[in-house]
């Protein structure tokens, strides 16, 4: 097994032993001297970079396929799919219902002027259901579960209960970093369909209360907007495709950003609350980005309309 | 604590008088002086403790057995180096104890011999096994006959005391709920706690002479054969202090368990050493008997003792 002997901690990442920081080794023998000083600089910082991601991919690699390796910690993934599901429905339903709803009001003066209210349906169930659905959902569960995750194993790190579990002859990775991934990749998409329903929802609400529009036809736009989206094997909406895709790919990028940064603290509890910001703040962005990057792909992957 | 010299006083005795055996670090001619004092103090301070520390182990090996725990030429460096050519030897049951000023990477050579760390250079073997090029989880297996004593415990907090000692038990042994149960009370009298009221409680709520007890008790639940500690006794009041100090010889005079310990309590060390190794400017500087250290006349283990 080769690919585990980079991951031990003399060679640069923290993750499985020790708590002395990283150390940048191994650098490669360019004669320094004849570098300017700012290549020299940038050199090490590009390098560092270069490590750190390539340190977050072993860590997904290993938490990914340690789902299939025993021993498996069931007890630890269902606790963690309590902590990180269960736990966040409230939030979740808070958000997807003030989303649907103010969805509904603003589609419904920009749609006034064309006279084309009937059509409130079409665009809150479109946007929930494609786009803010799992997208909130995301940058909720990255708030609330991301920042507790990196702050519990930042504070084990810090207290050497890491180092504990590699001494009684367990696999930090395994025992606590593959349980809250699976969990957080079960978990996501259920919350988002929770959200996308609870939106959509809200829009019926505002609809009806609001626009006048009769519940019946609010459904109705509803349902035609995600059959005109087409279908896959003739039953799946498209949209219902991305709506799945989107949180399944943030559960991942959440879990295994908070359990990087949680795993890497270094410097005691300063070092836990820099690890909780850098898990909301990168999380965040990383949501942010890859949602559009899987939108475009999956435009041009599943035929729309 | 070497670079603090107490203030002069000027009649040696009457210090001697006020801080029972604290002195400063003598020139030589009196070095010998104040080592048969430490030695008087040390026979004094084992006599609640009638079997010694030293007692050789009860376990039956070939005299030419291999060291229990061997460091050979062991060399670490980060961004700047932290031991460099480290050797030191554990026999079967000998209790080694590591000593140094702050920061000189006494827990580092703990972790080397965990291999929670690689060395550069060197090896450490365990047995007479080479741990430095096992893979990430041969080395798992190779820390079941170690058990770990953390600084400051590293229970984990999201389990209760039951829980924290069972967990070796739980991941590695085939053992049932009864025998994990059992063992674990028989853990916890070990170390002279009462096990129906502690076996319940949550890390949080113990005292941190209780922490470190369970510590220990988590570290010998798999009844490993050598025993790590780090800074076993420090933060400690005098008095737990002591309470650790015996569990520790107790551990090594029943079990005839091969401890390596890391502390700067150099009482304390004292008088559960079979070897002291000096850590000194990512050397080490002496390894040898207590008798030994007390008798040399280097100045800097001199001035390192002048806290005994």
């Amino acid at each position: 097994m080769g690919s585990t002997e980079s991951l031990s901690p003399a060679q640069g990442l923290p993750l499985t032993g020790s708590t002395v920081p990283p150390p940048l080794r191994h650098h490669s023998e360019i004669d320094r001297t004849r570098l300017p000083p700012f290549l020299v600089r940038l050199n090490d910082a590009a390098k560092s970079k270069v490590l750190t991601l390539q340190e977050y991919f072993i860590l997904a690699g290993k938490s990914l396929r340690f789902i299939f390796a025993r021993p498996f910690y069931a007890q630890d993934v269902i606790q963690q799919m309590d902590e990180i599901g269960v736990k966040s429905l409230g939030i979740v339903l808070l958000t997807g219902l003030f989303t649907g709803m103010v969805l509904a009001l603003q589609s419904s003066v920009q749609l006034k002027t064309f006279g084309a209210t009937m059509y409130i349906g079409n665009l809150v169930s479109a946007s929930m259901i494609r786009e803010l659905g799992p997208v909130l959902a995301g940058l909720m569960v990255a708030g609330r579960v991301g920042s507790g995750i990196a702050a519990q194993l930042g504070s084990m790190r810090v207290t050497e209960q890491i180092d504990a579990l590699n001494t009684l002859g367990t696999d930090p990775i395994k025992k606590l970093v593959t349980p809250r991934v699976l969990a957080a990749l079960i978990m996501l998409p259920v919350l988002t369909v929770i959200n996308d329903f609870v939106g959509i929802i809200g829009g019926n609400i505002i609809a009806s209360l609001v626009v006048g529009l009769p519940s019946s036809q609010y459904w109705r736009t509803v349902w035609d907007q995600t059959a005109n989206g087409g279908f896959v094997l003739h039953y799946i909406p498209n949209d219902f495709i991305m709506g799945i895709m989107k949180p399944f790919v943030f559960g991942g990028i959440i879990s295994i950003t908070a359990c990087y940064f949680g795993l890497g603290t270094t410097g005691g509890t300063e070092g836990v609350g820099q690890a909780t910001t850098k898990t909301v703040v990168t999380s965040s962005i990383l949501i942010l980005i890859i949602d559009y990057f899987i939108t475009q792909l999956l435009l041009s992957v599943l035929t729309y309309g | 604590m070497a670079d603090k010299t107490p203030p002069k006083v000027a009649d040696p005795a009457e210090q001697d008088r006020r801080d029972g055996d604290r002195r400063a670090g003598e020139p030589s001619s009196e070095g010998r002086k104040s080592a048969s004092v430490r030695q008087a103090i040390r026979s004094e301070l084992e006599g609640d403790d009638p079997a010694g520390g030293e007692t050789d182990s009860p376990r039956h090996r070939g005299p030419d057995a291999p060291p229990v725990v061997e460091m050979n030429h062991v060399s670490l460096s980060f961004d700047h180096p932290i031991l460099e050519d480290i050797s030191l030897k554990a026999m079967e049951g000998e209790t080694i104890v590591l000593v140094g000023e702050s920061g000189t990477g006494k827990s580092t050579a703990l972790k080397l011999i965990l291999r929670l760390l690689v060395p550069d250079s060197g090896r450490v073997l365990i047995d007479g096994d080479d741990i430095t090029n096992l893979s990430f989880e041969e080395a798992l297996d190779a820390r079941q006959k170690m058990g770990m004593v953390f600084q400051g415990a590293a229970l984990f907090d999201s389990m209760s005391v039951f829980e924290n000692i069972a967990y070796p038990l739980r991941e590695h042994t085939k053992m049932g709920d009864d025998e994990i149960t059992e063992r674990v009370r028989e853990k916890l009298q070990f170390v002279d706690l009462e096990p129906d009221r502690v076996m319940e409680q949550m890390p949080a709520e113990l005292s941190g002479g209780m922490r470190k007890r369970v510590g220990i008790a988590r570290g010998m639940a798999n009844n490993p054969q050598i025993m790590l500690y780090d800074e076993p006794t420090s933060g400690l009041d005098p008095l737990t202090t002591g309470t650790i100090t015996r569990l520790i010889m107790k551990l090594q005079r029943e079990l005839g368990v091969t401890s390596v310990v890391v502390s700067h309590d150099i009482r304390s060390a004292f008088r559960m050493a079979s070897k002291v190794a000096l850590l000194h400017d990512r050397r080490i500087t002496f390894f040898g008997t207590p008798e030994e250290m007390t008798a040399s006349e280097d100045k800097y283990i001199q001035d390192f003792l002048g806290g005994l």
